[in-house]
């Protein structure tokens, strides 16, 4: 624009002014405190509450816990979402009805879900009834007596609810892919294991990347799910900065916790980009 | 059996994971008290009764805590949009020095954890007298969603014409009024989807909104805090009212999803 002078900033810089400024005020000013309230008592810079926090048995098993769900839940999820795509892509009867169903849990939240799955695996809840009809005796699903079970029911839950994100991003990822590799694997010979191992899935690389990363860093975020399912008898991470916070009072153990988390995040992040690209490279 | 005909079996197989725990948490809802008592609970909609969605609409802070997700739900809307479709119109109409860290910087806020702001924030909040008020929650989620929000309108502002837009300009219209004549209303579209998204991103969010407010809960924050002192009706009855919202959304959204989650997630 001719208007544009030297000294006016230009166009651009003003449209993204405010975003610019929004985003520094909500996410680094407060990433700044948090790191003081985790380090900073009130007689100077301390490690008290990160030795608070690493005394505190519920820690380490929030910690085990959250690890553990990320092994299983990733994998399980992925392997589920492709698929889902791929039946989609061999155009079902009703896949229109079908795709409905399956993203529905794309906007329902954890707390929801868990309270979804209560009903399904609570004491007098309907799995047992279901079981109790043919004549098989109910079991205590949640019951801190039976950690495994427990653990399985918020797997599952959260296979429920998350899987749909995967699966949305996969399926837009096969679109960008072109028919013609495919059919030239076909023509070829190839069987149809060997097109999704040598021609989809190399291809879906890029979407599956960042599905991973997302999945990755939102399933460290999980907690309503365990909290509805089992209050805290299968603490996480996330749940042990809100009983920090809330319940304990004590939002200096809580920010500290928090960082924990932020530095997984991160690695997690960082390791897979890493992973990707050191893969691409040697192919 | 043919090849075909396994596929069908394997969606019909999925379809039912995926319906029956939302049939269930329906008919749970739906049924009264005393058959929620009952054991076996019936698996066919037997009695239906609006009792329990009743009792768990009287208790008290669930009506509150529907209007303020209602008020923290439509102002992270408003607000998000207002920052949020400039960057977005920057970003798809302007090469400009420092775009590409712009949209670096957007992804990486998006990856930070929510529970990682919230601490703070409410330390931030306290001392600005903002605590515990649905500024506070608006706030925090506008946060949540501006980059999704930028991300998103650059998508669609991509797919408006720019030769129109100049044309207007060259018949005599200012670039604002050829931004609100021309482009806006063939985005429109497209950015009411991205305002639902926000929304019940908005609609969704616990801990954030648990940390922050002390009585102006969200409906999610109260049904979160009031949980473990609360009878099954009133927990199915909640999860009830927080899916209800999720199916009729998708119901409208899903045409948009593979371009809007698909996409430009990424």
């Amino acid at each position: 624009m001719a208007r544009t002078g030297r000294r006016t900033p230009p166009a651009a810089v003003l449209l993204i002014a405010p975003s610019l400024i929004f985003m520094t005020a909500l996410f680094m000013w407060p990433l700044v405190v948090g790191v003081g309230q985790a380090l900073v008592g009130p007689d100077g810079p301390t490690t008290a509450y990160l030795r608070r926090m690493l005394d505190d048995p519920y820690f380490w098993t929030a910690a085990r816990n959250t690890l553990l769900l990320i092994v299983v839940l990733i994998p399980l999820q992925f392997a589920f979402a492709i698929a889902m795509a791929l039946l989609l892509r061999e155009r079902p009867r009703f896949a229109g009805f079908h795709f409905y169903i399956w993203v529905i849990p794309l906007a329902i939240s954890d707390l929801a879900a868990g309270l979804v799955w209560l009903s399904v695996f609570t004491d007098r809840g309907y799995l047992n009834s279901a079981l109790d009809m043919i004549g098989i005796d109910g079991y205590a699903w949640l019951s801190y007596q039976n950690p495994v079970t427990m653990f399985i029911a918020v797997v599952l839950a959260e296979l429920w609810r998350a899987t749909s994100l995967v699966f949305v991003i996969v399926v837009a990822g096969m679109q960008g892919i072109p028919k013609d590799y495919d059919e030239a694997a076909e023509v070829f010979g190839a069987t149809y294991w060997q097109r999704v191992r040598h021609v989809i899935l190399p291809q879906l690389r890029p979407s599956l990347q960042v599905a991973l990363i997302l999945r990755t860093i939102l399933a460290l975020e999980t907690f309503a799910v365990a909290q509805a399912l089992t209050g805290r008898n299968l603490p996480l991470l996330v749940g042990e900065t809100y009983q920090w916070y809330s319940v304990q009072l004590n939002p200096n153990v809580s920010a500290a916790i928090a960082l924990v988390i932020l530095a997984v995040s991160m690695l997690a992040a960082a390791g897979y980009l890493r992973l990707m690209r050191d893969q691409t490279e040697t192919r | 059996m043919s090849r075909r005909a396994w596929v069908q079996v394997a969606c019909v197989a999925i379809t039912l994971f995926m319906g029956v725990p939302l049939y269930l948490i329906a008919l749970a809802a739906l049924s009264s008290r005393e058959s929620l008592n009952r054991f076996p609970l019936p698996l066919l909609p037997t009695d239906p009764s609006v009792e329990t969605l009743r009792t768990f609409l009287d208790t008290t802070g669930i009506v509150p805590g529907f209007v303020n997700s209602l008020t923290v739900g439509i102002g992270t809307v408003l607000l998000s949009l207002l920052i949020g479709v400039p960057g977005g119109y920057a970003v798809a109409r302007y090469a400009f020095r420092g775009r590409g860290p712009y949209q670096m910087f957007l992804l990486l806020t998006r990856a930070l954890p929510i529970v990682v702001l919230s601490v703070p924030l409410a330390r931030i909040f306290l001392n600005a007298g903002l605590y515990d008020t649905t500024y506070a929650v608006t706030l925090l989620h506008t946060a949540l969603a501006l980059p999704t929000t930028v991300l998103i309108t650059a998508a669609i502002f991509v797919g408006v014409s720019r030769e129109q837009e100049e044309a207007a300009m060259v018949f005599g219209a200012s670039p604002m009024k050829a931004f609100l004549r021309i482009v806006v209303p063939q985005a429109l579209p497209g950015i009411a989807a991205a305002a639902m998204f926000t929304f019940v991103l908005s609609w969704n969010e616990v801990l954030g909104a648990t940390i922050l407010t002390l009585n102006q809960r969200t409906l999610p924050a109260q049904v979160l805090t009031t949980l473990s002192d609360s009878p099954l009706a009133y927990r199915f009855a909640g999860g009830f009212a927080l899916v209800l919202p999720a199916v009729v959304f998708i119901a409208i959204m899903r045409r948009y999803l593979l371009n809007m989650w698909g996409t430009t997630l990424r």
